[in-house]
């Protein structure tokens, strides 16, 4: 049962990367990659209950905060990016 | 009792996965970014809740029901943030919301 | 000062609650680690300049998380059958809201409700305006009866 679980994540996961590669914008790669982060959470949630070892629960959550940060860094780069770039265009 | 609380996490768990799926589905059928962007909640929000839960409904120990509350409650706080971070910069990148009546937009 | 207090109280009941061992090495490492945030954010004041602890303390805060708990399962199921109906059954608008709240964190509060229901996100805020894309109208019709909001303006009190 938790083989279904894990494969309905795992096709997910897959069909988020297709989004990311195929992806028309920046922001749909990035959007993409993000719904990747959330369900490999869930993956590491699924196999720690599977192992029946509460440390491995520690791994997802380190894991959840670090998808959040680079989530949140990616797009300061390139919001930044933009706007210096606009300042070259418009001297 | 137990039969019970299997039953209940299993129900939950297949619906997070559906779910889940329903969401990445939607990824591909919506026309613009920011109409994916609410299909990508799904999966952030109903999706994990029910997938979380029932795993709590499963774990053996009182501390790993603790720490996947906490997975749980930081994926709550984190993915509104991203999604609106996502969406303002997207805006102000100079990307157009796709609308459906054409006359009211150029009005 | 309340800052600083509530933010070793809420990381040592992390720290307590995740590590599960109670020796006093790492009970000790605990204590340093907290001792080394509270420094950080210490100078990260100086920058910030943020005083009021980020804690809305309101004993309708519980009753106004299950109602948006409920929400949430609605408008999610609302827009999975919008997924599978496909792109006939959208009607994406974007429009402006007020928010009537006065204090900073009740509205965060709720431009993250906003977000969190899916089917409407909050785009942009300027001052007490919200730019709010939906999905469809019926989405739009529910953010702008303001119940969220009255509820929320609810908790300031």
């Amino acid at each position: 049962m938790f083989t279904i679980i894990s494969i309905s994540i795992l096709v997910v996961m897959i069909i988020a990367l297709i989004r990311a590669i195929l992806g028309p914008t920046l922001y749909d790669r990035i959007l993409a990659v993000n719904v990747v982060g959330t369900k490999t959470v869930l993956l590491l949630s699924v196999l720690s209950v599977t192992a029946g070892r509460g440390d491995m629960v520690d791994i997802a959550l380190v894991y959840a905060l670090i998808n959040f940060i680079s989530v949140i860094a990616v797009l300061r780069f390139f919001e930044y990016n933009k706007e210096q770039q606009a300042d070259v265009e418009q001297q | 009792m137990d039969i019970f609380l299997n039953v209940l996490s299993w129900i939950c768990l297949l619906a997070g996965g559906f779910l889940g799926i329903t969401g990445a589905v939607g990824l591909f059928r919506f026309p613009d970014f920011f109409t994916r962007l609410h299909a990508a909640s799904v999966t952030d929000t109903l999706s994990t809740f029910l997938i979380i839960i029932g795993l709590m409904l499963q774990a053996n120990s009182l501390m790993m029901i603790i720490k996947l509350l906490l997975v749980l409650l930081i994926i709550a706080y984190t993915s509104p943030t991203s999604a609106h971070s996502l969406a303002k910069s997207a805006l102000h990148s100079g990307l157009k919301p796709f609308l459906k009546d054409k006359e009211n937009q150029n009005s | 000062m309340k800052q600083l207090l509530s933010l070793t109280v809420i990381l040592a009941v992390f720290w307590l609650v995740n590590s599960g061992h109670y020796t006093p090495l790492l009970l000790g490492l605990g204590a340093i680690s907290i001792g080394l945030i509270l420094y950080l954010s210490r100078r990260m004041e100086h920058v910030d300049g943020e005083v009021e602890p980020s804690i809305v303390m309101s004993i309708h805060l519980p009753f106004y998380l299950f109602w948006l708990l409920v929400e949430i399962i609605k408008s999610n199921l609302d827009v999975v059958t919008r997924v599978w109906k496909g792109e006939a059954a959208i009607s994406p608008t974007v429009f402006k809201v007020k928010a009537s709240q006065k204090s900073d964190v009740c509205r965060v509060l709720y431009a993250n409700s906003i977000t969190m229901t899916p089917g409407t996100i909050t785009l942009d805020i300027d001052g007490d305006t919200f730019e709010v894309h939906a999905l469809s109208e019926e989405g739009k019709e529910g953010v702008l009866t303001g119940e969220m909001d009255k509820r929320v303006s609810k908790l300031e009190r």
